[in-house]
């Protein structure tokens, strides 16, 4: 019998130095603790995109043809008027002066002013109700209706059809759900949008409302059926990605030693799927529902659109138009600071599952 | 289940395997056919085979399983009074675990990444009895003990890559040994393990087999560690068992000419030989040859051994051999090997090392290593892993640049990296890497990637390039029938020889050959060790030859250094290194390198 050459690896260790400086401990209870140091380094890298976007937006909007003072004072106004208006809202000061202005206001959360035509043109400033923040606010708890519920029901289906067609690889069902996944991935949203349109509501059948306007202050939740086809597009778009990504990772996880070790043990055939080759199959499977939910939080835009769903991305497409300066960029960068958010929440739930990255020896 | 078999003769053996066959599902190949033999109650059996020889598809089949797009065909696995083959269903699951066990070949990758190591322990036991907390983790603290590690919440609790190999690999035992199946099935157990683990491995799975009262089944390609455990071992080749026999009949007078070919092509860590590779490659699965399969390469076979397929059958001496014309017994078998030849002793250190200090980022790998390469000699680098060896070798061909100290060549200091050296001095050292199949570039065929390097180095019309490219292809055995195909068409012993050739056409004075037999089956390791050593004999070359394997060392090397932890704790002649070893560190890896000849102990388990 030889003597025993192997010993217990400490699972944590933690080295503490005589003297650690305060750098050094903080970059240990760093190193000690994974899920922290990444949030803290993407909230950095998350803050500088950030920034970097609101420069971008601002810049761009303040070089598009006409400014904020003709666009609420209409193309007739007379040139003294615009140049009244132009000095009451800052615009002759210099950009870098106005950006910051705007910048530092953003931060308190007021991005000013609508300029939309439903504001009362003449009495500048004067109208609380009138701020881009307050409008908006409805239009995002549309939209969040819209993307919630459908990636709530793209991502359970897609992760039962996945898993099913990897357990019962090359079977009917694996083979058809592929194949329809590939043609669906292929269509773009608008015609999936149109196509539903065509066959629930206007020429087939006359289910649903082919376009979802709401008064204002209604909520969708009150007026389910509106968010039927809005909903229905957007998951057709969606589910093939997450069905594939499922699949690919499932099989991936089901093909290897662990699970050939797990069905060897004794392990049924349920447990070897569920336990042992699901869990493993999590982290890309949460990437992708990560992609997919900024995907839909863009592929509102275009169905919004179709649809005259009153959510952000109608509001954003409308803003556009009527050269909305202020409202652009709020949306812009509220669509931005989801994204980042999102991404911090996808990878924090990456590295949750994932304890090879979570617990480094 | 344990009750005796009525009043049946006690020497009924546990487990009988007959006429065990495996096929593919899609084309009705055969993979496996007609495999039988018996195991003893608390016997250890090895099954030995060369990669390609349906071993692990006979391991898991004593399971009832098979691979994805296989299936078992035929035959039956009797373990006590239970054919595994004739169950389903539940009865199928419960029986693996409990009544046959499985240590698979890599623990890292058997182990769920995923959980906890104490719930895939707890596992073993709950797929099969509903045991209360209290009497589980009484058994589980148990089992803890009897494979020598902890059963504390902290080791529990931790995840398989927080282990190190050997502590894996006994997790993994563990649960094989969980239920006390009357039969465990090792496939390949040790690979990867440095040899101090293994022998530990090893003697670990000759104590739980004796002291669980199991039988064993031992895969593997490694014949040292086959003869140390198992009391008897069956050969296969082509999917078909050629041979059974006691260790130590097989090991010390084998009859059919596949196993003696086998045992003169394993190196020893004893004496230095000319080895006897085996020339050719074993059959694939649907191109097997009718007649003996092993015919076109066996130096016995006569015309009938290609018109009628021998069987196993009895022959003197108690063995099994599937042979018509098996090699007779007090011929010495034919396992005398000669003596190798040793290169002219030349003058001059060709390579100089001085206090290289080499590192990745801020971690040091190498610490102050010095040493000379004689020129015309061989000289073997030793070490385990992470014992810093490759990283010397990608130092001395300027691969890895982050180092301090001075290598030289011919006595001029070189730079650090490749494209900082001169040109004369990338052509005088070229460099083989371990892995035969990243190292030829995939696109090209073999030709072009010879040829490669001469477009670098020298200014040739394409015509004498070819020609100088064909004449190397030559004198590494590789005729002009591998000059235009695709390196992927080519097996990885092949693929290896298509690399030396590569280095070898610029004509350099020293080679590096980094592992480059490791990846190889014994049979093919033996040919290019015997190649390069003709090439070595021939060409007054230099070669630093980076390995982990001690017989390898003592087949090629003239000089030895060993390694450990990126230090040199011994370095001389290689009959001074493994023969008067000084370093605590050698003396270790001298006494755990399994040996060809069978212990004592497996004999005393059987
Ligand atoms: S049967 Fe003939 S060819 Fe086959 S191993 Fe025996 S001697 Fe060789």
């Amino acid at each position: 019998m030889a003597a025993d050459p192997l010993q217990v690896a400490p699972v944590d260790a933690v080295r503490h130095t005589a003297t650690p400086s305060l750098r050094r401990r903080f970059s240990q209870a760093l190193a000690t603790r994974p899920i922290l140091s990444m949030v803290l380094s993407r909230l950095a890298l998350g803050a500088v995109t950030i920034i970097l976007i609101a420069i971008i937006v601002y810049v761009a909007t303040t070089v598009l043809p006409g400014d904020a003072a003709t666009a609420i004072l209409g193309h007739s106004a007379t040139p003294e008027r615009v140049a009244k208006l132009r000095a009451e809202l800052g615009l002759d000061k210099p950009l870098l002066t106005r950006f910051w202005h705007w910048a530092t206001n953003a931060l308190s959360l007021n991005f000013g002013n609508s300029l939309g035509e439903a504001a009362p043109a003449t009495s500048v400033g004067t109208v609380a109700s009138n701020s881009v923040t307050s409008l908006a606010s409805e239009r995002i708890e549309n939209s969040a209706v819209l993307v919630l519920v459908s990636a709530v029901i793209s991502t359970v289906l897609g992760l039962l059809m996945g898993v099913y067609a990897a357990y019962r690889r090359d079977g009917f069902f694996d083979t058809v759900g592929s194949v329809f996944s590939l043609v669906a991935s292929a269509l773009p949203e608008f015609v999936v949008a149109i196509f539903c349109v065509l066959l629930f509501s206007t020429s087939v059948f006359h289910w649903f409302p082919a376009i979802s306007v709401l008064e204002p202050g209604v909520s969708i939740l009150s007026q389910p059926e509106k968010l039927v086809l809005p909903v229905l597009a957007l998951v057709i778009v969606v589910t093939p990605y997450m069905f594939r990504m499922t699949r690919g990772a499932m099989i991936e996880a089901l093909d290897s030693d662990y699970v050939e070790f797990a069905r060897l043990k004794g392990a049924s055939t349920a447990r070897v799927a569920l336990r042992h080759a699901l869990p493993n199959a999590l982290a890309p499977i949460i990437q992708v529902v990560g992609l997919n939910l900024l995907f839909l939080a863009g592929g509102i835009v275009l169905v919004e659109t179709i649809f005259t769903y009153p959510g952000l991305g109608l509001m954003l497409v409308s803003a556009i138009n009527g050269r909305n300066v202020t409202e652009i960029q709020y949306i812009v960068i509220l669509l931005a600071v989801f994204y980042v958010l999102l991404n911090i929440v996808s990878d924090v739930c990456v590295l949750i599952v994932t304890p090879r990255r979570r617990y480094p020896r | 289940m344990n009750g005796p078999a009525g009043a049946g003769p006690a020497e009924r053996p546990v487990v009988e395997v007959r006429d065990l066959s495996v096929r593919m599902i899609a084309t009705k190949t055969p993979i496996v056919s007609g495999v039988s033999f018996d195991v003893a109650e608390r016997q250890t059996m090895g099954l030995v085979g060369e990669s390609g020889s349906g071993k692990s598809t006979v391991a898991v089949a004593l399971l009832g399983f098979a691979r994805r797009g296989l299936e078992i065909c035929g035959g039956s696995v009797r373990v006590g009074d239970v054919d595994v083959l004739q169950l389903s269903g539940d009865k199928l699951r419960d029986a693996r675990g409990r009544l046959v066990s499985y240590v698979p070949q890599d623990p890292a990758a058997g182990l769920n990444p995923a959980h906890r190591i104490g719930g895939q322990l707890r596992e073993a036991f709950s797929v099969h009895e509903n045991l209360d907390k209290r009497e589980l983790e009484d058994q589980l603290a148990e089992l803890m003990r009897a494979v020598n590690l902890p059963s504390t919440k902290q080791f529990l609790r931790s995840y398989p890559h927080q282990l190190s190999g050997g502590q894996q690999q006994r997790v993994v035992i563990a649960i094989a040994f969980a239920c006390r199946p009357r039969l465990i099935v090792l496939d390949e157990p040790t690979t990867g393990l440095d040899v101090t683990t293994q022998r530990y491995i090893l003697e670990k799975i000759n104590e739980m087999a004796a002291d669980y009262g199991a039988s064993a089944v031992y895969v593997s390609h490694d014949l040292p560690a086959v003869a140390q455990v198992a009391s008897k071992t069956a050969v296969m080749y082509a999917g078909r068992i050629v041979e059974v026999a006691s260790t130590a009949k097989l090991f010390g007078e084998p009859r059919h000419p596949y196993s003696a070919g086998l045992l003169k092509a394993a190196p020893s860590a004893d004496e230095t030989n000319r080895l006897v590779g085996i020339e050719g490659r074993p059959p694939r699965p649907g191109h097997w040859p009718s007649g003996c399969s092993y015919a076109p390469r066996c130096p016995r076979a006569q015309d009938d051994c290609r018109a009628e397929e021998p069987l196993l059958g009895p022959i003197e001496g108690d063995s099994l051999v599937r042979c018509l014309h098996p090699i007779p017994l007090e011929s010495g078998a034919g396992l005398a090997l000669t003596a190798a030849p040793r290169p002219e002793p030349l003058e001059g250190t060709a390579v100089q090392v001085s206090e290289l200090i080499a590192g990745y980022g801020s971690k040091e790998i190498l610490h102050d290593v010095a040493f000379g390469v004689p020129r015309g000699e061989c000289t073997a680098i030793v070490g385990e892993s992470g014992s810093g060896k490759t990283t010397l070798a990608r130092c001395l061909v300027g691969l890895h640049s982050n180092w301090k100290g001075q290598i030289t060549l011919n006595g001029q200091p070189l730079r650090k990296g490749a494209r900082e050296r001169e040109h004369e001095q990338l052509r005088r050292m070229q460099y083989i890497f371990q892995n035969p199949f990243g190292s030829l570039n995939p696109t090209m065929t073999v030709i072009e990637n010879v040829e490669e390097p001469l477009r670098h180095f020298e200014r040739l019309s394409p015509r004498d390039r070819r020609r100088k490219a064909l004449d190397i292809l030559d004198t590494v055995h590789l005729g002009k029938d591998f000059a235009d195909i695709l390196p992927s068409s080519i097996s990885g012993g092949e693929r290896q020889r298509v690399a030396v050739a590569r280095a070898l056409v610029v004509e350099p004075e020293v080679l590096v050959c980094d592992e480059i037999t490791s990846a190889l089956d014994v049979s093919v390791q033996a040919l290019l060790i015997e190649q390069l050593r003709d090439l070595q004999l021939q060409r007054s070359l230099t070669m630093v030859f980076i390995t982990h394997n001690l017989a390898v060392v003592r087949s090629i090397a003239q000089n030895a250094i060993v390694l450990q932890t990126g230090a040199i704790v011994e370095a001389g002649p290689t009959e001074r290194v493994l023969d008067d070893p000084q370093h605590p560190y050698t003396r270790q890896l001298l006494e755990d390198l399994p040996r060809m000849e069978p212990s004592g102990q497996a004999a005393a388990v059987g």
